[in-house]
């Protein structure tokens, strides 16, 4: 099962790679991986998608918290979050497929971001099914580029995940 | 008041209590170095090869209880400290590892003798600082010992540039150290507490497997009164050896792959177990799967993650041995366990340690347990890895409290003489004795040189079968008696310890070993026996690797042995 972690790090050199090299370390798989400024100055937050029983997430946690960089670290996967991920997505199109394009675009409420004679360039927000099915939709049509963020979370409600233990 | 940065580590390690340290200086450590003579208060110890530093300090942070303090200069010297490092750190020892690193603007550059060393340390390091300001070099010093000696000790490494050894910074006090991200817990949860004491209560076949978290956090006399008050049985692991009276009724012993039977038996009959300060490694578990069958297991240690990391916990609790164990021994019942501990006395007679031969061959186990007779146990041994240290952790009755210094989680031959050296230079005033093998003795016999150097009184035992003797005795069992490079050709032991003008003898029979261990003992200096025993005796008893505990293979009765 797929296991969303948030973790709160100190915004170090360096610290990217330490969390990184735990992983490598203790043969965890990381799915996706997603790091920025947090709201608090000298911390970032970062979101890491990791697949595996909730014995082995466990250790992961666990051993990721023994970081001294990291100052929280939470497997927020069963609580109430809300998950985003973006991605821009690059479609071969004709004068024929252009329009159609741009509907589909359109339900998935997605922007056009770039325009060229023979192709257009998709940004799209949601979570990884909205993701998915769009580019399900898009293939048909030839998608010569992706690049995702890979996921960011955070829970809903008012307490921030540094005021919590 | 301006300092330079070479100053402020100086007066930082004195501030921390570091101020002995192993080292080798080099071309990115001048600045350093040349800074010395400022502080009278800061012993060098010169060392051989860095690997020898870490060792040390590892040895000494053993026996002090505090930061051992190793270092060594950019490139090879930093790259040389590494088997040490990951020596300390899967056995939890604090050092403080200092690297010179190329100047600032080198850095990246692969200049002469650059070494991207926090990179390396990595994954063997509790924490690693690369210094890139002199004005962060206190806190870092100053977090670096805090981390390094507290929770769950470690090793930390700090990188420092050479051109920060000579930056000149103002030089202000320090407040508290702030860790946001550094937290342990050593008080135990008070309702797990509740709950593992009432399953202890109600235990009928409880053991208490003590691990070297009990040396760590000194438990020894709570770890005692749980046990003389319960009446509960004692193993331990490898490194918990000395964490509890060799000579004490309740104690059977070390379990694991060459733990005593009846230790072992022990472990596998509970119907309680209560894990203190250890990890469940798989030389003490042997399968993880059949481990304890029969045991609810209580799991007591200050490091969140070896809970259920190996072996599935009934009750865990986060904390520190002495704080828990001190917590339990209030509100734990008196305890009697006749029954259990009548059959365990049956199993120990039952299953004695035995060594092989007919009485007059030169047997390691003899050895051994004359160092023991003739110190009276009250010394400090030191050992390196294979089968000198299972005899050494066989036949040495470990009655004072840490008492055996040994490579346990990364298994490091070599270990023994550099750290010997460091724990004679933590206890000055005890007899040290370094158990060394053969094998093992040769890959840091350059620390001979620096033992000689400091007028350090080592007392070396080198159990010399002319084999790498634990490889060897795996290729007899499982390699149908292929020996493929493990007998070694020897030079003169003691010729080499004369070379570096440290007396020894050689020993080939047995009534020579008691003169030869007086004469070591006697003697005020180092001193070096080469113990030329058996070459092909093996270490038992033995569960193979992949069994489970219970399928112990004892030693064969002298007329099988014959027969092979």
């Amino acid at each position: 099962m797929k296991h969303t972690l948030v973790a709160l790090v100190e915004n170090k050199p360096g610290v990217l790679n330490r969390v990184a090299s735990l992983f490598r370390r203790r043969a965890f798989n990381i799915e996706s991986i997603a790091v920025g400024h947090s709201e608090q100055p000298g911390l970032s937050r970062m979101t890491v998608v990791v697949n595996g029983d909730s014995a082995r997430i466990e250790q992961v946690r666990k051993q990721l918290d023994k970081l001294i960089n990291v100052v929280r670290v939470s497997d927020i996967t069963a609580e109430d979050i809300v998950t985003r991920e973006l991605a821009l997505i690059k479609v071969k199109t004709t004068t024929a497929t252009r329009s159609e394009v741009i509907q589909i675009v359109d339900i998935f409420r997605a922007n056009i971001v770039d325009v060229a004679p023979d192709s257009l360039t998709v940004e799209v927000t949601g979570d990884e099914n909205k993701l998915e099915s769009l580019l399900e939709l898009l293939r048909g049509f030839g998608v010569t580029e992706i690049n995702r963020t890979g996921r960011i979370a955070l829970t809903r409600g008012g307490t921030a995940q540094a005021n919590r233990l | 008041m301006k300092k330079t940065g070479s100053q402020i580590l100086c007066e930082s390690l004195i501030k921390e209590g570091g101020e002995v340290f192993f080292g080798i200086l080099g071309g990115a450590l001048l600045p350093l170095y040349d800074t010395l003579p400022q502080y009278p208060q800061l012993r060098h110890i010169l060392v051989r090869h860095e690997q020898g530093a870490a060792h040390a300090a590892d040895g000494y942070a053993r026996v002090t209880h505090k930061a051992g303090v190793c270092i060594a200069t950019s490139g090879p010297g930093a790259t040389n400290l590494v088997t040490g490092i990951a020596n300390a750190y899967m056995d939890s020892s604090p050092i403080i590892a200092i690297t010179g690193q190329v100047a600032r603007p080198f850095i990246g550059k692969d200049a002469f003798q650059e070494t991207d060393i926090t990179g390396i340390t990595l994954p063997i390091t509790k924490h690693n600082y690369l210094v890139t300001d002199a004005a962060e070099l206190a806190r870092t010093v100053k977090e670096a010992f805090y981390i390094a000696q507290t929770g769950r000790p470690g090793p930390v490494l700090i990188d420092l540039p050479k051109d920060v050894q000579q930056e000149e910074v103002e030089f202000a006090e320090l407040g508290e150290v702030d860790l946001p991200g550094y937290r342990f817990v050593s008080r135990g949860h008070s309702v797990q507490i509740k709950k593992a004491v009432g399953r202890i209560n109600k235990a009928e076949r409880p053991v208490i497997i003590a691990g070297r978290g009990i040396v760590i956090s000194q438990a020894y006399n709570e770890l005692k009164e749980l046990a003389e008050k319960a009446q509960i049985p004692v193993v331990s692991t490898l490194l918990g050896i000395s964490s509890f009276p060799g000579d004490h009724i309740l104690n059977f012993g070390m379990i694991g792959m060459h733990g005593l039977a009846y230790a072992n038996m022990a472990v596998q009959n509970a119907d309680l177990i209560i894990a203190t300060g250890m990890r469940f490694d798989d030389r003490a578990t042997a399968n993880t799967k059949q481990f304890a069958p029969q045991a609810l297991i209580i799991h007591v240690d200050i490091d969140p993650a070896e809970i259920g990391k190996n072996i599935p916990v009934d009750i865990p609790i986060v904390g520190d041995a002495k704080n828990v164990l001190k917590a339990m021994n209030k509100q734990i019942e008196r305890g009697e366990h006749l029954d259990w501990l009548t059959q365990l006395d049956q199993w120990r007679r039952e299953h004695p340690l035995v060594e092989s031969g007919q009485g007059d061959e030169l047997l390691p186990g003899y050895v051994i347990h004359q160092i023991h007779e003739i110190t009276q146990g009250d010394s400090i041994i030191v050992t390196g890895v294979g089968q000198h240290q299972m005899w050494a952790a066989q036949h040495f009755l470990y009655t004072r409290p840490n008492s055996l210094i040994s490579s346990g989680g990364l298994g490091t031959m070599g270990f023994e003489l550099p750290a010997a050296m460091g724990a004679k230079v933590g206890q000055p005033e005890e007899t040290v004795w370094c158990i060394a093998g053969d094998g093992g003795f040769q890959m840091t016999v350059q620390e001979l040189g620096t033992i000689a150097q400091e007028h350090l009184a080592v007392k070396i035992a080198i159990i010399n079968n002319g084999y790498l003797g634990m490889v060897r005795q795996w290729q007899e069992f499982f390699y149908e008696r292929r020996y493929v490079d493990t007998k070694l050709w020897n030079p003169d032991f003691v010729k080499i310890a004369e070379a570096y003008d440290i007396p020894g003898i050689k020993v080939k029979s047995r009534e020579e070993v008691t003169p030869a261990i007086q004469k070591a003992m006697d003697y005020p200096g180092p001193f070096l026996i080469d113990f030329v025993v058996e070459p092909e005796e093996n270490v038992y008893p033995m569960v193979q690797p992949g069994e489970s505990l219970s399928r112990i293979l004892e030693r064969p009765k002298p007329e099988m042995a014959s027969s092979r």
